[in-house]
């Protein structure tokens, strides 16, 4: 066990599962550190995200492949090689990029268990990194998770933090469907605890950061962290918080979000994604169907407007939830009189 | 090239197959029982057999939504593609895929698709598969003029070059994309287009079998060995509408008539095989009778054959969920 950041976590989550499973395969526009280049140096970059530095002079050239730049053709080989025996981990680099490739997700590697009879297996991993905080603008910063928690066939996993991330991997790697794996990219850095050994975190069952009796917070990915900062202030204010983190939005615990709806009485859900369908919509509708009966106050959402990710700090700050919207939001749903926070 | 004796009686046979497959269900689909939509392979046959005469089950084939003539070229069983276009529990699919959708991976068929141009990213990646599991097996696309132009198939040429892949593209060029000539759609040329992306080009008649087969199995060889994909452009003529139901008035008065008469490739298949004494007449007969039985019991069967139960709605959307 030591401290590794969640850059760290997931190039150890491919290193164990490459040495492990020789069938695991890496592909992806500059993993294998840019071929081609003058410099002649192998393995000179670990891809944009410098997560898979290191892994093309393990593996080589057979199992770390550099990619051009066509996610459409890419990812449909992905999806066609998981299809026919190996277990292909395909980088897309900004999941804003899944507009060149969707049909090869949505329509081809999600549906073919489905359509084919129940005959095919597609363990396929797509890992890409989202979200706002790095005024990267409206092309690089979605948080797209809804997007493909839409689509039956595919399971959508959104790590919180390193130790998660490393867990949430692995099991990524071995399971038989296919997986979009979304990596915070304001979270590379951020540093925890990370045992040193391969292990797993199943799918489909949320983790509680912390217990409260007062007030539930469901949130995802990066938003965990800012959920349990909230709580700390909350606690100082004599507020206790319940937090859930999902962990995966498909399969979705549903089960320990209803129950600690039950016994909370309220609800605030914090979602990075865009407002209209997304996940607090969807738990939001959960909640009211099944959990109507024990709801105290009416649900909050913390969630961006309906705009595109915008670049300069002051819009995209005013744009992403924060600790500070949280707090208001369960401090309203507590019955609190609160300023409104844009 | 000399052709076994055995592989010019299975290629009759599947192309026969084909052609019968294809004819009854034009007919019953007008009869209303079949659902959906439904896309035939009449006069395409010798194109899917002559290539798939020089693959193994554990080559890799990626298929077009006009994909029961590959099906049956690549040996899924007839009995199960009937029972899945008639939407049954015993169709290869069990009733949730349709016409569009037939695969059968244990013959190394990765599916018909519904979307023009879903094949060949997806061949790239069989054809990754067989390089780095090193199991000497190549992976083919067979795609359309239409899916010639999309941006997946001319990604998957350069992808498929840049990786050296063992593919091969099989570029079924029957002059429509839908309803639009090709003449219309496809900018420059077929062969500029392999040119351009390094890989060699092969061009022949799609309605000689053995003009098909000699290509076919060159670019595979090709493949197979290691030096990287190739392009093989086969043009045919397409017999029926884009989609059954498709009244042609895109087409002139005649064109269909004359492939019909004058480009029937099973004609010519038997004028040739009995002039150079290959095969015998009474030989083609016998396959003839045998599929017009193993068609009618196809029918048969896939009527009678149980629909899916609302149990099989929730399965198998996941392996694990």
């Amino acid at each position: 066990m030591s401290k590794k950041s969640f850059r760290q976590a997931i190039n150890e989550a491919l290193r164990q599962e490459m040495r492990r499973d020789p069938r695991v395969i890496v592909m992806g526009e500059d993993v294998a550190g840019g071929h081609g280049g003058t410099s002649g140096t192998v393995d000179a970059w670990g891809g944009v995200l410098g997560v898979t530095k290191g892994l093309l002079t393990e593996f080589g050239e057979d199992r770390v492949l550099d990619t051009p730049i066509t996610e459409a053709s890419y990812i449909g080989a992905a999806a066609g090689a998981a299809a026919t025996g190996l277990r292909p981990v395909a980088e897309l680099m900004f999941v804003d990029f899944v507009g060149c490739c969707l049909d090869q997700i949505m329509n081809q590697a999600a549906k073919f268990r489905y359509m084919f009879g129940g005959k095919a297996r597609t363990p396929l991993v797509i890992r890409a990194m989202f979200g706002a905080g790095f005024n990267a603008a409206a092309q690089h910063s979605q948080a797209l998770y809804p997007l493909f928690t839409h689509i039956p066939g595919l399971k959508v996993v959104v790590p919180s933090s390193p130790y998660e991330a490393k867990g949430l991997l692995i099991e990524a790697i071995r399971d038989d469907d296919p997986v979009i794996f979304l990596e915070h990219k304001v979270m590379y850095d951020d540093e925890e605890e990370v045992p040193d050994e391969a292990y797993t975190i199943p799918f489909g069952e949320a983790n509680l950061t912390r217990e409260g009796d007062d007030l539930t917070i469901v949130a995802f990915g990066r938003m965990v962290k800012l959920a349990n900062e909230a709580a700390d202030r909350l606690e100082r204010q004599g507020i206790s918080c319940t937090v859930i983190d999902p962990r995966t939005t498909s399969p979705l615990d549903t089960d320990t979000i209803l129950d600690c709806v039950a016994d909370t009485g309220r609800l605030v859900i914090v979602d990075e994604s865009s407002p209209r369908c997304n996940m607090a919509a969807d738990v939001s509708a959960l909640v009211a169907e099944y959990a109507f009966d024990a709801l105290k106050a009416p649900i909050r959402r913390v969630m961006p407007p309906h705009t595109p990710v915008p670049f300069a700090s002051v819009l995209e700050n005013l744009y992403l939830p924060s600790v500070e919207k949280i707090e208001a939001a369960v401090k309203a749903a507590m019955g609190h009189r609160v300023p409104e926070i844009a | 090239m000399q052709i076994a004796r055995e592989t010019l009686l299975r290629s009759y046979r599947a192309m026969r197959t084909i052609r019968d497959f294809e004819e009854r269900l034009h007919v019953e689909f007008a009869t209303g029982e079949i659902p959906g939509f439904v896309h035939l392979y009449c006069g395409e046959e010798a194109s899917g057999v002559g290539v798939c005469a020089n693959l193994t089950d554990q080559d890799t084939i990626a298929s077009t939504h006009r994909g029961h003539g590959h099906c049956i070229a690549k040996g899924v069983e007839v009995a199960g593609m009937m029972a899945e276009i008639y939407g049954r529990r015993t169709g290869v699919c069990q009733g949730k895929g349709g016409s569009m959708h037939i695969a059968d991976l244990s013959r190394g068929m990765l599916g018909a698709n519904g979307i023009v141009g879903g094949g060949p990213p997806l061949i790239c990646g069989a054809a990754l598969s067989h390089k780095t599991l090193k199991n000497g097996a190549v992976a083919v696309a067979f795609y359309g003029d239409g899916a010639s132009n999309e941006g997946s198939t001319l990604e998957s040429l350069n992808l498929a070059t840049v990786w050296r892949l063992p593919a091969v593209f099989v570029l079924e060029d029957n002059g429509y994309g839908e309803a639009t000539g090709a003449s219309y759609a496809c900018a420059g040329s077929q062969k500029a287009r392999a040119e351009g992306f390094g890989m060699p080009y092969l061009e022949c008649d799609g309605t000689d079998f053995f003009a098909v087969h000699q290509a076919a199995g060159e670019a595979i060889a090709h493949a197979r060995a290691g030096n990287g994909p190739a392009m093989l452009h086969v043009r045919l003529a397409r017999w029926y509408g884009h989609f059954e139901g498709d009244a042609m008035t895109y087409r002139a008065s005649g064109e269909v008539a004359a492939a019909r008469a004058d480009h029937d490739c099973l004609t010519i298949f038997r004028t040739r095989v009995t002039q150079a004494g290959l095969l015998d007449g009474t030989e083609l007969d016998d396959i003839d009778s045998a599929v017009r039985d193993e068609i009618e019991s196809a029918v048969i069967a896939a009527k009678q054959a149980p629909l899916p139960e609302a149990a099989d709605l929730l399965a198998d959307v996941y392996v694990r969920y």
